[in-house]
Parts: C-alpha cells; structure tokens; sequence
C-alpha cells in the first residue's frame, strides 16, 4: 500500500443494489416485466410502528382469564335478512381455486370452520370442497365472473363485489397456462393452457352509481337475505369507501398493498397502492362522516400477521381482519421442510413467490396432482385454526390489558406510534408526546 | 318485425291468465320475490309485468320454465341470470340485458343498451333493434342475435357461445376473444386484437341456420354472414406481442 495512493473501499450504489441490479439484468435477458405471488415486500409503516399503552391507574385492565374479552363479530346487519355471525373477527381472504389447489381451497374451509369463522372464494369459482367445509363460505363476486352461477350465489352466505385488491389497485387477475388444468378450465370456461386473463373492471358497470344497481340486481336474486360485501384495493380509501356505502355495501373490505395475490407484475405489488396502516383512519373517517361506522361493517387484510396487528386494526376502527398470506404459511407454504426443493427453484423457503408456475413444492399454490397431495386438508385445516386461535388469544390478552371486555372497545386512544410516519397514518400520538402529525401544533 | 319460435312451444299454447304485475303498485321485490317463489310452473306458466317504466333488475334470478311479457321499457339488468324462463320486452332495455344469463330466452322487442348478455353463459338473447358497445362482453356460452346494429367493443374476451349480427359491428369487434364465434352479415368497423375473419365452413353454416330457426329469422340466410374468431395469437404471453395488449 502506497501513501501516495490509498485505496478507497469498495462501494455499492444505495440506488442500485444487487436487486435493482439483478431485476435489470433479468430484463434485458427475457424481455418480459417480472411477474410473481404475494404482496408488497417492501418495507412500509406498519402495526409493528405502535404500541398500545395498558392500563395503569387512569384505566384498570381485566383480569387475564377470569373477565370475559368478547370476539364475536356480526356481518352484513345493513340490509341483509341473514347477517354472519363468526365467533372470531378474524376472516379468511379470498383466494381462488386454480391459483391454490383443491386440498388448499379445503384445507381453508376445514381451519375456518373449527374457529367459527369464515373463508372466501376467489376468481374462479365456488368448489364442492370449498362449500362442503366451509360453515360461512363468502362467494366473490369478480370483473372475470369465472364460475359465476345463480345457484352458488343462492347457497354462499354472503358475496363479496371485488372492485380491487390491495396488491393491484386498478389491476385485473392474471392465471398463467401452466396452472389451467383441465378441471379449471371447465370452470373458468376457457381452453386448458392457456394464460387467463382476468378483466380490471367489471364487464356491466362502471362507477358508483352503476355499483347501487349491481347491488340491487344481486339483492333481488338472492331475496335480499346474503350480507353483500364490496372489497377494494387501499387507492383512495376514503372516498371508496364513501362510494361503497353509498352503493349499498353492507360490509366493505379494505384490502392494503401488503396483501398478497396470486400473480401480478412486481412493479404493480410493489409501486401502486397505500399501506395498510395508511388506509384504515379515512375509511373509519368515512364510516364516521355518513353515520354508518359499526353499521357497515369495516374488514380490514394486508399483512395481518398475529393478535397485535388484529388488535391494532381494530382499535383504528376495523369490525373485522382478514388474512391471506398468513392462512398460506399456517397451511404450510414457504415451509423450511421443502428447502431443497426451494434451492433447485432458485429460492429459498421465505421468499418463494413464482406462485403463478405452479411447481409450489409446499403443494398449496399448485395445480400438479403430485405436489397437491403434500397438502393434508384436515392436518393442514387443523393448524389454520390453530394459528387463528393463537392470534385471537393474543388479541384478547391485549384488549384485557387495556381495560377492555371486547376486541370492538379497543380505541385510538389505547395506541401511540413509534414513528413520525406510523403518527400521521395511524392518527395517534407519536410515543412520549400528544403530537398527533397533522393534527395540529406539536 | 319478426316472432320467434317460441311463441308456438307448448307453454303458450295453454291459455292461463297471466299474473299480472303492476310496478306503480306492486314493488320490485314482489314481483321478483314471486318470481322465485313459483311452485308449479305448469300451473302459473303466464306472467305479465305493466308499467315497469324503467325499472332496474326486473325479472331477475328466475328459475322456472314460465313465460313473462314486460310490457314496457326497463332499466339495468333485466332477466339477469335467468334460468329457463322466456322474457319478452315490449320495448327497450337498458344496459347489461340477460347478463349472466344461464339458459332460458330473452326477446328484446326494441334496442338495448350496453352489455348486454355480458358473462352470458347459454339460452338465448334476441334483441329486434339494435345493441349498444360492449355486446356480448365476455360471454361465455350464451347465444346472442341482434336485428340491428351492435356497439364498439362487442364480444370483449369473449370466451364461447355465438354471436350473431344481422346489421353492422362497431369498433374493436371481439378484442381479446377466446373460442366464441362471431357471425356479422354488414360491415365490420374494425376487428380488435387477435380477433380475424375466419372462413364459413359447413359446421358453421349449420350453427348459424339453427340460430335463424330458434329466433324466428327467415328472411336472412347463413351464407350472407361472415365469421370471425380468435387467431389465438395472444393465448400465451409473448413479449414480441406486447403491441397488442
């Protein structure tokens, strides 16, 4: 080493790192933009940026377990004759049979129906699996209208209008060849392997005035008994789920960017769409400006991961959760058993997204006959509901600890944020002070 | 203005009163809820709605062998996802007309609006005048006939079932079509993607005469239409496409 000429370490561009790198290079070799599974991965505020305060001498907690902590949860009371009444506020999210095989779809409906909740339909259909063990099954109402019939309509117990979805706001569906089996594609009534394209938008509406009519239609045939929910992506939470009330949604869902979907190009998951964190004050502020919060039922997914974040999410002024990536890994997907088969993929347990090629190994996200039968649709059901109990036991505790004998008492005033940004989104003090960001002078 | 066929099946050669549905005084739940109520179709085969005066979602979600006169104009999604039922408009319908519709018949005597049989999955959609853009949009089994004109964007992704135009399509007919046929006996404004004029074959001409005879429409003949389909050009992605999405 020279003193004349010193050496400088080197240094990595913070712009372009080894995945901008990577993303370019795998451009420029096949020419088609970078499609895969899941939601944003993205680091974005979050629940893990608040904090609830617990009781202390101003607020006394209840005691752990002897004081009832109610979780129930009534759905649909708007309009519908026959509103659904889970024992947990903690729903399963639509996913679609085709994008998640059989014994997956089944799986979903066994763990939902032993917690006294419900699952959700996807783009393609109600299955007899599905319907058969699912006590609450939610049929999804969607753009595409694969599998759309009046009579699955008539026996699900509520039907959820996807408008949007957290992971692509303004995107449509996307099922690539390799997963249209033959069975799927009788359903979706398409040839087998070919990619299947799901529309953005609604083929016979456009708009809020378009959607009170839709909704009318979907009530009459159903003789106005099933709760008619209306799912949208977090874009402008506010005025959609003005919109949505206004439409006549007995329940609307919120679905943020982290929550997952089955293939969609990385640049829509990660670079379209608002936080979770971020959407749920100004749909709550929504519900609250119309007189409808509680009245119209507020289910907030998107990176629900354990009974704080439910917990979190319902003292914004959620009525109810969903989880989707989170039901996947309780049923066993990105499994560190599978790693071996994860690394001949070119990944690793934890990262697997390339959900649209059908070669899961976990057996979930698959239609390949061999690999769907590593998914067993009572063992896996079990821990679906397992894991679904853990986070309501979770959520309880916390709700105790702050004083209250339900999930639904938790209020903003029970949190603080650890951040600047977590403040502004969540409308709560940041932690040590009463500046809420926005609201005024700190 | 030509009848179908259907004005001479069995059904109507009985002569039952029909129920008789007024929506200045009955509501539109009454007369759907009625609807969904029919216990013996045999029985109560006639159903008769006056002054629907636009209403939206009449005669919806029907599931019996019955006939039902709409004597009038209606609004948004009338006979959506009817099954089996034969549902004449005496007048104009308005957007998604038989949307999602299953099997059954649906005459519409004057024009309809935009979508309609939208997702349409069999029966069959007649509309005498002429329909709005996005006719047929992703049908999926459905059989549609129009005397008239049809819209830009008709039979968008659409996935099967046979649409038939006696007059002339609009812009971007069948973009993105699937395996549904195409049969326009006028102009063609412009195909959309993926979407090519495909020869007439014998199967063809056998198709489109069986459509004539179930609408009641003799005084056209197959051979007059053309045909056109998917080339299947975008069935798989291919980046060198890319133009076309």
């Amino acid at each position: 080493m020279s003193y004349h000429n010193p050496p400088t370490t080197p240094r990595k561009s913070a712009t372009f790192d080894e995945y901008a790198m990577s993303e370019i290079r795998r451009a420029a070799a096949t020419g088609i933009y970078d499609i895969r599974g899941s939601g944003a991965k993205r680091k974005v505020p979050h629940f893990d940026d608040l904090l609830f305060l617990g009781a202390s001498i101003s607020r006394y907690p209840l005691e752990g377990y002897r004081e009832k902590c109610d979780t129930s949860v009534v759905l649909g009371t708007r309009f519908a004759k026959k509103p659904i009444e889970l024992k947990i506020p903690i729903t399963v999210a639509g996913m679609s049979f085709g994008s998640l095989s059989g014994p997956a779809k089944e799986a979903l409906g066994r763990g939902a129906t032993l917690s006294g909740t419900s699952t959700t339909t996807g783009d393609g259909g109600m299955t007899e699996e599905e319907r058969g063990h699912s006590k609450h099954l939610v049929y999804q109402y969607l753009p595409s209208r694969y599998g759309m019939n009046p009579r699955d309509l008539r026996r699900a117990d509520a039907i959820e209008i996807v408008v949007g979805q957290g992971a692509k706001p303004g995107g449509g569906g996307m099922l690539l060849g390799q997963k249209i089996s033959d069975r799927v594609a009788e359903m979706r009534t398409l040839p087998k392997g070919i990619d299947q394209r799901s529309a953005c938008r609604h083929p016979d509406w456009t708009g809020p005035d378009d959607l009170e009519i839709k909704i009318l239609e979907i009530r009459e045939i159903t003789d106005w008994q099933k709760p008619i929910y209306v799912k949208i992506g977090g874009a402008r939470p506010y005025y959609d789920t003005a919109l949505a009330v206004k439409a006549g949604a007995d329940v609307v869902v919120l679905d943020g960017m982290q929550g997952g979907t089955a293939a969609t190009q990385e640049v829509f998951i990660e670079h379209v769409g608002q936080p979770t964190l971020a959407c749920i004050r100004p749909a709550v502020k929504a519900l609250q400006d119309l007189g409808m919060h509680r009245k119209v039922q507020l289910i907030v997914s998107g990176g629900i991961r354990n009974g704080a974040d439910v917990a979190k999410a319902l003292a914004l002024g959620a009525d109810a959760v969903s989880v989707g990536t989170a039901a996947l890994i309780a049923l066993g997907d990105n499994d560190p058993r599978w790693e071996d088969e994860y690394q001949k993929l070119g990944t690793t347990a934890g990262a697997y997204d390339d959900w649209h090629e059908g070669k899961d190994p976990a057996g979930i996200t698959t239609q390949d006959v061999e690999l769907m039968k590593r998914v067993d649709p009572i063992a896996a059901g079990r821990r679906l509901a397992n894991y679904l109990k853990v986070m309501t036991l979770e959520a309880q505790t916390i709700a105790r600890a702050c004083g209250k004998n339900h999930l639904h008492n938790l209020e903003p005033e029970d949190l603080c944020a650890l951040s600047i940004e977590a403040a502004a989104m969540a409308g709560v003090p940041l932690a040590g002070t009463s500046w809420v960001p926005g609201k005024g002078p700190f | 203005m030509h009848s179908t066929n259907l004005a001479t099946s069995p059904l109507h050669q009985v002569n039952y009163a029909p129920k008789v549905f007024d929506l200045s005084k009955n509501t539109l739940r009454e007369f759907n809820q009625a609807l969904h109520e029919v216990k013996d179709a045999s029985t109560e085969p006639n159903w008769e709605v006056i002054n629907p005066k636009g209403s939206h979602a009449v005669a919806v979600g029907a599931e019996h062998p019955i006939s039902i006169d709409v004597q009038g104009s209606v609004g948004y999604y009338c006979g959506g996802m009817n099954q089996l039922s034969t549902i004449t408009v005496h007048g104009s319908a308005g957007p998604g007309v038989g949307e999602n519709m299953m099997s059954g018949t649906i005459i519409v005597k004057g024009d309809a609006s935009q979508y309609a049989g939208a997702t349409g999955r069999g029966g069959l959609l007649v509309i005498e005048g002429n329909a709005s853009s996005r006719c047929g949009i992703s049908m999926k089994g459905i059989n549609i006939l129009v005397r008239g004109n049809i819209g830009h964007m008709s039979a968008f992704m659409a996935q099967s079932g046979n649409l038939v135009v006696l007059g002339d399509a609009g812009d971007a007919l069948g973009d993105s079509i699937y395996e549904a046929r195409l049969f326009v006996r006028g102009s063609v404004k412009s195909l959309g993607a993926d979407c090519i004029k495909k020869e007439m074959r014998p199967e063809h001409i056998a198709i489109l005469q069986d459509l004539l005879d179930r609408a009641g429409i003799t005084d056209v003949k197959p051979e007059e239409f053309s045909r056109y389909g998917s080339a299947r050009t975008l069935y798989n992605f291919n980046i060198d496409n890319a133009d076309a999405y």
